[in-house]
Order: C-alpha cells, then sequence, then structure tokens
C-alpha cells in the first residue's frame, strides 16, 4: 500500500497506538475522581498539556483540548465573536477556509455580521495589501488558515499579525493550524496569534482529540456547560486515551519534524520533477517553494477525471484525494481551486498528494509508473 | 381471554378459487417478515388471520405488518368465549385502555356465527347499555364517534378498537417474479415497490462503470435494496460492470446516441439474467418524458431490445408523485446520496431524444453485441440482500 493521503488523515505511529492500548486498559480512572486513580489520569494529562506547550513555546494554561479541528475552530470564533459583539460586526478571513471556518463565517452573514473574504493568488496567498485595507475599526476577527488543505499554500501567518497589531490592535487573529502543526515552524507569541487549533489525526496520532490554544490573555465564555473541565471551555469527561496518545505523538513530531520536513520536501521535488517528465500535459496547482507546504502537491491532469483516476490508482494500492467528484453538480467543484482561478477541467483533472515521513523514492516511483498507465487510458476514453 | 392480532386482506377475498392459494402466500410472507419475534401461532378464522404472540411484542409486530403486502387492515383484539358476560368483560378491558382519550364511542357488532342467539343490532344496543354503566363520562354517538367498539362474533368472539391501515395489495410472490433496474435514483426504488406491492417477487440489477464510478455508488444500491427489502423481503441483487460496453460505444458510435445504446444493453443484459433466473419480466422505472432517454421514441427503441414484458409502474407519475412515495418508503435519503452510476464522461450533452429504431440498430452494427454481453455478464455479481 501506498498512502498519499496524508492530509485526510495520517497512520497513527506505533509508538502512539502502544502507549493507547496500555494506558487504556490501565488508566481509566476520571481526572475527576479524587481517588489516587483519578489523580493518576489527572497527572497523565498534565503530561501531554506540557508536552505541547513546550512544543508551542507557550504556558501550558493556554492550551485546551478539545474533539478535534473542527471543534478548536468552533470554540475559538463563536467564543471570541459572542464576546466582542458590542465593540463590532465584522470580520475578515479568506476564500480557501476549510468548512468549520467557512460554515460558520455563512452563519454569522445570516445574522447580520459583515464578512470580507479575501482573495488568493494562483498559488493560493491572500494578498497583506487587501488585508490591510480590509480592517477597520469595527473589525473584530481574523481567521485565516497556517497551511491550505487542499494546495498546499502556507499563509504569511506574522506578517498577517503585524498587519493586524498596526492597523487595529483589538482586532483578535485566529489562526486554523490543522496541516501546519507538527510540521512547520511556528512562533505563536512572537506572531500575534490571538488562537490557534490543532489535531491529532493528522500527525499521525488518535482521531477525535484536538487541541486549542488561547492566549492567556483573553478569557472566553464556554459554548457547552457542564463539569467545567479544561477550565470551563470544553466540559465533559476527557478523552483520556486520546490525550496520551495525542501527547505522544507531539513528542514523537516535536523531535523529528525538522528533518522529517526536509525528507518529505525532497520527496515532493522529485515527484513533481519526475512527474513532469514521465506525463504531459499537467498542471501545478501548488508553488513548489518555501511558500508552501512540503507534505503537500496539487496537480491537475488534463482530459482526465480526477475522481476516475482515484479509483485507477486504488486497484494498485494507491490512496490519493481528489477535490472534486465525477459529478455533473457545480456544488462540488472545490471551493479552494475555483478561487485560485482553475478552469473546469483543470478542477476536474485536480488530484492531491499529501506525503508523509513513510514514503519512499520508490513509491513515488511506482505511483508514477501507474499515473502515467491510468492517465494514458483515462485520457483515450475521454478523448473518445 | 386472550389478546391477538388480527389482520384482514381486502383483494384476496375476491379471488375465488386462488384464495387459499393468497392466503397461504400471505400467511408465509407474515411469519417471514416477523421471524426473530417469536410468533407463537397464526390461523384463520373465517376471513382473518389471527397471530398470537407475546403481548409485549405487539408494537414491534405491527410494525412489520404495515410493511407486509396484501394487508389491508391490522387490530391488535382479545378473543373470548362466545357468551355475553365474558364478552361483557373483554368490552370492559379493551375500552378501559382508551377512555382516558375519548368522549365518544359506537359499538359495531358483526355477526358471522348466526347460531349466536343476539342479532348484531341488538348486541350493539346491548354492550353501548354495559359500558355506559361502566364508563359514565362517556356518551354514544353514532355519527361520528371517537371510537368504535368491533365485535365479531365468529367461531370465538373478537373485540377490538383499532383498524390500523396496512399496506394493501397482495401478497409478495403470488403473482411471480421479475427483475428491478435498480439505479442509484430515486424513480427506480419505487418501481420495485409498487411491482412488489402487486405481488411481484422482485430481484434487481445494477449496472455501473467502475472505476469510472465509485464504490460508494455500488454501496449507496445495496443501501437501496435492503431498505426495499423490509417490504419485499430477501432480494437477489445482480451487479454488472458495463465500462467495456460504454468505452466500445464511446469509441464507435455517435456521441448524441450514447444514452440510448447504453440502456437498449441494460435492456438486454436484464433480460439474459431474468431468462437465466426464471424470472417472468423486467421492471424499469421509467417515466414517460423524465429524461431525454424517456420520451416515448426512446423507450420504443429501448423496448425493442428485449421480447420480455417490461413493466415501467412509474410511467404516468409527476416527479412530486414519485418523489413522495419515496419518502414513504424511505429510499428517498439514500437515493439524494450524491454518488452517481453513470460518470459525466460517458454522458453526451445532447442527447438525441427522438431515436428511430433503424438508425439505432445499424449504430450497433459497429459493436460485437453478443460478445459484450457475454463478457459483463460472466464477470457479473450477485449479492443477497436481507
Amino acid at each position: 500500500m501506498i498512502y498519499l493521503d496524508n492530509c485526510s488523515t495520517t497512520r497513527p505511529r506505533k509508538e502512539v497506538a502502544d502507549i493507547m492500548t496500555k494506558s487504556f486498559l490501565e488508566d481509566f480512572g476520571n481526572p475527576s475522581s479524587l481517588h489516587r486513580l483519578g489523580l493518576r489520569a489527572e497527572k497523565r494529562i498534565k503530561e501531554a498539556r506540557d508536552l505541547i506547550a513546550d512544543f508551542l513555546m507557550v504556558d501550558q494554561r493556554e492550551i485546551y483540548f478539545s474533539s478535534g479541528g473542527t471543534e478548536s475552530n468552533n470554540i475559538a470564533i463563536q467564543s471570541f465573536v459572542k464576546k466582542h459583539k458590542k465593540r463590532g460586526r465584522h470580520i475578515i478571513t479568506s476564500r480557501i477556509e476549510h468548512p468549520s471556518i467557512l460554515n460558520i463565517m455563512k452563519s454569522y452573514q445570516g445574522q447580520g455580521y459583515e464578512v470580507s473574504y479575501l482573495d488568493i493568488d494562483k498559488y493560493g496567498h491572500i494578498s497583506l495589501e487587501e488585508l490591510k485595507n480590509s480592517i477597520r475599526d469595527d473589525t473584530i476577527l481574523v481567521a485565516i488558515m497556517q497551511v491550505n488543505n487542499e494546495i498546499g499554500a502556507i499563509e504569511p501567518i506574522a506578517e498577517i499579525g503585524r498587519i493586524i497589531r498596526e492597523k487595529n490592535p483589538g482586532t483578535l487573529f485566529h489562526v486554523d493550524g490543522i496541516q501546519g502543526f507538527g510540521k512547520l515552524p511556528i512562533s505563536l507569541k512572537a506572531w500575534g496569534v490571538d488562537s490557534y487549533s490543532f489535531s491529532g489525526h493528522k500527525i499521525h496520532g488518535p482521531k477525535g482529540i484536538g487541541g486549542l490554544y488561547i492566549d492567556k490573555k483573553h478569557s472566553i465564555e464556554p459554548l457547552v456547560f457542564g463539569g467545567n473541565q479544561e477550565r470551563g471551555i470544553r466540559s465533559g469527561t476527557e478523552n483520556l486515551t486520546g490525550i496520551i496518545g495525542f501527547g505522544e505523538a507531539v513528542k514523537i513530531a516535536a523531535e523529528n519534524y525538522e528533518r522529517e520536513g526536509r525528507q518529505v520536501g525532497e520527496l515532493r521535488a522529485y515527484f513533481t520533477e519526475k512527474l513532469k517528465e514521465e506525463i504531459g500535459d499537467i498542471r501545478i496547482n501548488t508553488s513548489l517553494d518555501d511558500k508552501s507546504s512540503p507534505y503537500i502537491v496539487n496537480i491537475s491532469f488534463m482530459d482526465t477525471r480526477a475522481e476516475v483516476l482515484l479509483h485507477y490508482l486504488e486497484e494498485d494500492e494507491i490512496y490519493v484525494s481528489t477535490s472534486s467528484a465525477c459529478s455533473s453538480r457545480a456544488t462540488e467543484k472545490s471551493h479552494v481551486l475555483r478561487a485560485l482561478g482553475l478552469n473546469d477541467q483543470e478542477i476536474q483533472g485536480a488530484m492531491r498528494f499529501c506525503f508523509s515521513h513513510e514514503n519512499s523514492r520508490e513509491d513515488m516511483d511506482y505511483t508514477i509508473e501507474k499515473l502515467k498507465a491510468s492517465v494514458a487510458e483515462i485520457r483515450q476514453i475521454i478523448k473518445g | 381471554m386472550e389478546k391477538l392480532i388480527s389482520v384482514s386482506f381486502g383483494e384476496i377475498a375476491l379471488k375465488g378459487l386462488n384464495r387459499r392459494y393468497f392466503e397461504d402466500q400471505l400467511t408465509k410472507n407474515i411469519r417471514r417478515a416477523t421471524r426473530d419475534l417469536g410468533i407463537e401461532k397464526i390461523y384463520k378464522e373465517q376471513g382473518k388471520l389471527y397471530i398470537g404472540a407475546g403481548e409485549e411484542k405487539f408494537p414491534q409486530i405491527i410494525n412489520r405488518l404495515k410493511k407486509v403486502f396484501g394487508l389491508v387492515n391490522i387490530s391488535p383484539c382479545i378473543r373470548t368465549d362466545k357468551d355475553i358476560k365474558s364478552i361483557e368483560r373483554a368490552a370492559i378491558e379493551a375500552l378501559g385502555e382508551k377512555v382516558s382519550h375519548i368522549r365518544t364511542f359506537k359499538v359495531d357488532s358483526n355477526r358471522a356465527d348466526k347460531t349466536f342467539p343476539i342479532k348484531s343490532p341488538e348486541l350493539s344496543r346491548h354492550m353501548g347499555g354495559v359500558i355506559l354503566a361502566n364508563f359514565p363520562e362517556l356518551r354514544v354517538d353514532v355519527h361520528n364517534p371517537d371510537l368504535y367498539l368491533y365485535i365479531d362474533i365468529k367461531q370465538n368472539a373478537y373485540i377490538y378498537t383499532e383498524k390500523i391501515k396496512g399496506q394493501g395489495g397482495l401478497p409478495i410472490g403470488s403473482n411471480g417474479k421479475a427483475l428491478l433496474l435498480l439505479s442509484g435514483g430515486i424513480d427506480s426504488p419505487v418501481a420495485g415497490y409498487m411491482m412488489a406491492k402487486r405481488g411481484v417477487d422482485i430481484s434487481a440489477v445494477h449496472y455501473h462503470s467502475y472505476p469510472f464510478t465509485s464504490e460508494r455508488s455500488e454501496e449507496k444500491v445495496k443501501e437501496l435494496a435492503s431498505i426495499m427489502s423490509r417490504y419485499t423481503g430477501k432480494i437477489r441483487l445482480y451487479s454488472v460492470n458495463i465500462l467495456e460496453i460504454q468505452k466500445q460505444i464511446n469509441q464507435r458510435c455517435k456521441e448524441n446516441e450514447m444514452t440510448i445504446l447504453s440502456r437498449r444493453f441494460m435492456m438486454k443484459l436484464g433480460e439474459r439474467i431474468a431468462k437465466k433466473e426464471g424470472l417472468n419480466g423486467l421492471i424499469t422505472g421509467e417515466s414517460l418524458g423524465q429524461v431525454a432517454s424517456q420520451t416515448i421514441e426512446g423507450i420504443g427503441v429501448t423496448n425493442a431490445a428485449v421480447d420480455l414484458p417490461v413493466f415501467r409502474p412509474l410511467i404516468g407519475f409527476d416527479k412530486v408523485d414519485i418523489v413522495k412515495i419515496a419518502k414513504d418508503i424511505e429510499t428517498y435519503e439514500t437515493s439524494i446520496q450524491p454518488f452517481e452510476d453513470c460518470c459525466t464522461v460517458f454522458l453526451p450533452k445532447h442527447p438525441v431524444t427522438k431515436p428511430r429504431l433503424e438508425d439505432i440498430l445499424k449504430s450497433e452494427e459497429a459493436l460485437d453485441v453478443e460478445d459484450l454481453i457475454g463478457q459483463a455478464i460472466d464477470n457479473m455479481k450477485s449479492t443477497l440482500i436481507e
């Protein structure tokens, strides 16, 4: 099996699975219980929280556990907007955010908020100039992703933070870090990020666990009420096993991400170079420099349907993703690729390859060999 | 005194000499639909079936019976001896459960056993008096009562207050077998349901073109068949990959004839399966004029591909009416999932709407029809959906 769908989810590391299996059976206490077993569980959570806080270079009191990226985005944005609704009703985001951001925005628009969607250039980067011109006195929030999940564009988070501070220091800055966390360097404090969301299963950890950083200068009201776990921000008995697995995944990522990032970057360069040589009539939708994540490349194969190509590859146990289904329905075309300005043919043939440290050059060779044959066959059928 | 569920059947009663056959089929179908619910007995008594089971199972059994074709009314009832004291006790018990929800009632007696000494009108009057004496808050209303108390005098006496509407129709298996062309759309499951309701035992065939379509579209069709099977019982589902056929048509025939030529292949493949499996006809979800291939000319051309009778129960239905049934039988939500069974690659931009058979037959000459059909059938998969 060659797994090239690491933006959707990743294979858990063995160390993560092992520690989770053990703790699932042994550390089953409820951290809220007063007895020794509860205390032990509480300690395990604290260890994981400390690990993550150290990795992000923030205070452990600024880290909250949630069920994943979507929930973290929702907690941060909804709490901020609720708290600052008297200060203003204007929010800024980009056209290529994840649905967990865009659908919140849509709901706010229905409630009378004004949302500015920043355009992107041909590789998916927002314009700092446009951002500067969009920030107003009544702008309460800017929400921008660190790495786009479909094309891998890295947004200029540091510069965005600086511009916000210059233009309106009262504006909060939320960063969706789901595809960047554990893969790219980050300095939340230096960059002036107020909240940052991240997820376990994108970094070879378990599903159903995520995290949220909120700068401690902000106090926010909970959205869900209960037993006040996670200091009231996220009530509900903690997902202890998930947290322990998440902590382990972060520990390994912290030690290895720089090396693995370089390794994956070289792999991506090898893959795209060879692909260009082997298969004609393709368009690479990712910038392939340091303004994109080395883990992601998005490529349009002209005169194909990416979903068909995906099913051809799965026959050879190669797993990839597409943004659009083989369908006539316009709504199923990726909002990200449309925002990039791709035409219908480029969107229909767009395929996403997301790498991990587990992939080898041999994997790339094999994938290209199969791609070449499949693309040729599909093109023959489509051109008739 | 014993609690039972009674079921009545409508059209079956008209079937004269075949009646016994229909009743037996229905008994079999009821047993099958409730196999896991521990039915203790089913017996016939003068035009109705009576089902005995633990009373706590009644709600579940009734829910299943609501999906069995051939049943008109379903009633939880009390059986008693045929003496007036027992009947009175049963009536008071039957009413006792309902009395807090009603103000008026009417007694409706039916004396099938003419040896019973009290005639129906007299029995109703007597029972009315008994009820008024026991439940003084109630009133009789012969025109528009809140509740009817039914008393059937047969070999035993049966007392009940509810008539729950069944599906009607005829028992599955009483009207032959047919093969449904089942796509992932809204119409074909409804067509299958309609024919099953007329007593047809349904098998189904699904055409796909993996890897040009997703495995999810096959899963979706299995899900649809599974929902249908709540009404039809087990369904044998054949799954045929027609990619090679579509490729050949795409290469050798006119683009605008793609759909009509594919449809003809689907009919021929269906007929091949039906004949092999001893099925008596084909069923499609076609509705006149709904899409380009369902014009009167289009249907004429696809119809000419086969000899078996083709049933099109939705032919005169508007889409909204089909959707309504799809929602009632709960296939709609599954049908509207976005996994399509034909890739856009094989959908012509301007399909021919008034095809002429001569032209289409001529186009087919460019294809080795027999060979393509043989290959597709050889690679066919079959699943039993329960």
